[in-house]
């Protein structure tokens, strides 16, 4: 392969801060993904702490309204878009490609622009705290709170900037996703073969790739209407803001099933491996999930039943409403059945994903409740709808990535965290969960509205407000021993062996941590839960485990992907760009400027070779 | 299948037999269809709920842009030539088919900024003898109300209203969904000339390496079959009376 000479040389970084940013290793950018989402978690969390600190008692004035407002806006949008999503994304970035027997992704290059356009969206959202005020429209925005004369600051133009830039990462991820899990699997690994987990992100990737490019078309509209003057959501000109939330929403609902669907994969390779049994009914488990995300695109103005839609959109949207509970409901009796009569090993993985069932359908069955729209319409925007989202979003996606965590932390570390530790931060975890969620139920039916940054003692809703807050501190005290035990583990931990809870999926049948080529030789699989299989193939026959699984350290001949400085690059000029596109102290020059070096970029990554022949040409044998 | 993954430049078979950036492409594609679906969407959400003119039915010149939809759907057959020769290692017919591909393309493009131009320009003219004889437009209306003031002249009053993304829904929605056409377009000819520049150069562009090209080629059909939904439903639609 001819290439053009450019006069930058191909990075060669064995290790430090230039390996981790040019590396497109999908391990290595799993867990920059999953460092950094956690850092924006913890970010989030704090503003969360001090909305309950200012709401723990009546009348208090530790936060100004206005800053109440910024407050819940940005926890929404962080928790959303830079924590969950992107903690996901890490499990996608390690786990992924070692599931379907691959050496990387599809597109390993494009996979570390990913995570550096992410990171590029989170600055920009975060600074804004400190440029005058963040965004305080709430974290879906509505019109015409975020037009330009109710709302002059920048913050609503750093937010929307910056989800347009997380847009770019996520739908980037995504395709690589989808070509990844189609096109790399090892031989034999069919469709209904895959673990669970890579089902899921398959299923979450294609989600991605059909919703964001309508809340960037959304995003558009209300940049245009505030840096130009346009007329979208300007009602003096007959704009509509119910548009805003029809794109809104026609984006926020399957936006939810794809915060949801990666932590029940998750918690579909848990259950299984701690209670030494397969999956109970597999292809009704992948069914669902292909149901929801397929029904996910119905039922998006459940959120909207209050604006006054008319009653056949309501009925139709009620009733689309209560049959994606069903899907959902098989998916809770597949878990169940799965831990019936196994042998159950509670380890801390296998808590936080039990948790997840209980905590999430306690939260599905509130959102029944909302599906009925007379009922609806008293819960909405009450602290009933908050306690929802957060038994859901919090109970549900948050505590299957912790299972996750705790559960492919030895994969990914090669030591074990600390067992009698993780098992204390689940229930601490837990007993404050509840604490800081559940009276929010009760809150929300004594009528207390959501997003209010202060209450009259005579409401009588102190109890539960002093409750709660209680609940959030002991939570955030979980999290310190989670922290500490990562930290600590990740340094000082046991050794834990290629395979320490007897898996059942590939990633298990490698060395741990994986070698820089995952696997010496591509497996053949031939069953589902291919290497449990295997193993009991092989104790059968008495041959060793581990034959071709990478067991041996000794050298490969294996040509790998080389690290790039481009993705790096690409991602700058798209911040430096997002920047100077921020109204309105809008810098077209800025702008241009990061168009012009994210333009010369693209066309150096184009014109980079995947693999460069003239390097490791020793290697050309393979 | 070996020779099949080398001749997509891979190095590695895929589960499939499918190449992984074909794979990505039509992938990006289906993301682009929710893209305009939703600026289409908005458009006729918002159609006839202007409250101003002037109205598609005053600016559309449906004869020019039929010219200029002509030209972009000959750009696609073009780009089909093109492929084809290329494969056949007709580099020369390729190169010809190629810059015929993006000079359609910038055809396509200038009339748009021609039609932009005039739209914002536009300029009613009534006559007087006509109020309350000939059927007018809510514009033409708004301009006769000057007929009996000083600003009539030799029976006529005119006046540059002028449709720019601001003056009302109609222009907001319609300049942003055609404006992101044009930049569809744009993305694509700057992607054909580089092509073109690169073809030039020795094994980069080549009969076994035709997936740059074939990639180009999906991208520039795909555009041309969004232009065909937007001609019809945005101008066709938009001067039938009755849509």
């Amino acid at each position: 392969m001819t290439t053009i000479a450019f006069p930058i040389p191909r990075p060669t970084h064995p290790s430090g801060v230039w390996n981790w940013i040019t590396t497109i290793d999908h391990k290595k950018i799993g867990v920059l993904y999953g460092v950094t989402a956690f850092l924006l978690f913890l970010s989030g969390g704090l503003e969360a702490l001090l909305m309950r600190i200012q709401l723990a008692g009546p009348n208090q004035n530790i936060v100004s309204a206005e800053v109440f407002n910024q407050l819940f806006t940005m926890h929404g949008t962080t928790m959303i878009f830079l924590a969950i999503m992107p903690l996901s994304a890490a499990f996608f970035n390690f786990v992924v490609p070692l599931q379907i027997g691959a050496r990387d992704v599809a597109f390993p290059r494009l996979n570390a622009f990913s995570y550096w356009t992410f990171l590029a969206g989170a600055i920009i959202l975060k600074i804004s705290w400190f440029t005058g005020g963040a965004t305080n429209a709430g974290w879906f925005g509505y019109a015409p709170l975020t037009s330009v004369q109710q709302n002059p600051g920048t913050g609503i133009d750093y937010w929307i900037i910056s989800l347009q830039v997380l847009g770019i990462a996520s739908l980037a991820a995504s395709f690589n996703f989808i070509v990844t899990i189609i096109n790399m699997r090892a031989p034999g690994m069919s469709f209904m073969r895959l673990p669970l987990f890579t089902w899921m992100t398959f299923i979450t990737a294609i989600l991605v790739v059909l919703a964001f490019p309508v809340i960037t078309v959304a995003l558009i509209e209300l940049y245009f209407d505030r840096a130009f003057g346009m007329n979208f959501f300007n009602v003096a000109k007959g704009g509509d803001p119910v548009l805003w939330q029809h794109l809104f929403w026609v984006f926020g609902h399957p936006e939810v099933y794809i915060l949801i669907l990666p932590a029940m994969g998750i918690v579909s390779d848990i259950i299984p491996t701690f209670s030494k049994k397969p999956l109970f009914g597999y292809p009704a488990i992948v069914l669902a999930g292909a149901i929801i995300a397929f029904m996910g695109w119905m039922v998006w103005s459940h959120h909207m039943f209050t604006v006054g839609l008319g009653p056949i959109p309501i009925t139709v949207f009620t009733i689309t409403t209560m049959a994606i509970a069903v899907p959902t409901g098989v998916k809770v009796f597949n878990w169940m059945g799965t831990m019936w009569g196994g042998a159950m090993d509670f380890k801390t993985p296998m808590l936080f994903a039990v948790g997840f069932v209980a905590m999430f359908t306690i939260g599905g069955i509130s959102g029944v409740m909302h599906s009925m729209a007379s009922s609806d319409a008293q819960q909405q925007d009450t602290y009933f709808i908050v306690a929802h989202i957060h038994y859901v979003l919090f109970g549900g996606a948050i505590f299957a990535i912790f299972a996750g965590i705790y559960y492919w932390f030895p994969k990914i570390t090669g030591r074990m965290y600390n067992e009698r530790l993780g098992q204390i931060t689940f229930w601490v975890i837990f007993i404050a969960f509840n604490l800081a969620f559940f009276p929010m139920h009760f809150l929300g039916l004594d009528g207390m509205p959501r997003r209010i940054y202060t209450y009259d003692a005579s409401m009588g809703w102190n109890l539960w407000n002093g409750v709660s807050t209680l609940g959030v501190v002991m939570l955030a005290v979980g999290i310190l021993m989670f922290m500490h035990n990562i930290a600590r583990s990740w340094r000082k931990g046991d050794v834990a062996g290629a395979d320490p809870w007897d898996g059942r999926t590939l990633e298990w049948s490698i060395p741990s941590p994986p070698p820089e080529y995952n696997f010496a030789e591509i497996p053949e699989v031939h069953d589902r839960d291919d290497w449990w299989a295997r193993k009991r193939r092989e104790v059968r026959r008495e041959v060793p485990v581990g034959g071709g699984s990478g067991e041996d350290e000794t050298e490969h001949d294996i040509h790998m992907p080389q690290p790039s400085y481009w993705p790096f690059v690409v991602s700058c000029g798209i911040l430096i760009g997002a920047f100077g596109l921020v109204y309105p102290v809008a810098n077209y020059a800025i702008a241009a400027i990061g168009v012009f070096i994210g333009t010369v970029a693209v066309y150096a990554w184009s014109f980079e070779p995947v693999n460069d022949p003239e390097e490791g040409g020793d290697h050309a044998a393979h | 299948m070996a020779q099949h993954a080398i001749a997509h430049g891979e190095h590695e078979p895929t589960t499939t037999g499918l190449n992984h950036r074909k794979m990505l492409m039509w992938a990006f594609l289906g993301s682009d269809c929710m893209f305009f679906g939703s600026l289409i969407a908005t458009y006729l959400v918002y159609k006839n709920r202007s409250m101003a003119g002037p109205l598609p039915e005053d600016v559309f010149s449906i004869p020019v842009t039929t010219v200029s939809t002509f030209v972009l759907l000959m750009s696609s057959m073009s780009m089909v030539l093109a492929y084809a020769a290329l494969t056949r290692n007709n580099m020369t017919t390729f190169r010809i088919w190629l810059a015929s591909t993006a000079i359609m393309g910038m055809t396509f493009i200038a009339f748009q900024v021609y039609e932009f131009r005039t739209f914002a320009n536009y300029e009613v003219v009534v006559k007087c003898s006509d109020v309350g004889v000939a059927e007018l437009t809510p514009v033409q209306q708004q301009v006769a109300e000057k007929c009996g003031t000083p600003d009539e002249h030799d029976g006529k009053v005119e006046e540059v209203v002028g449709l720019t993304p601001r003056t009302n829904l109609f222009g907001t929605t319609f300049f942003t969904l055609t404006g992101f056409h044009g930049a569809h377009v744009t993305l694509g000819i700057v992607w054909l000339l580089s092509l073109l520049f690169l073809s030039f150069k020795k094994g980069q562009v080549t009969p076994e390496r035709n997936l740059d090209v074939d990639l180009a080629a999906l991208y520039w059909h795909f555009v041309d079959v969004v232009w065909i939904v937007i001609f019809t439903v945005v101008y066709l639609f938009g001067v039938f009376p009755g849509y």
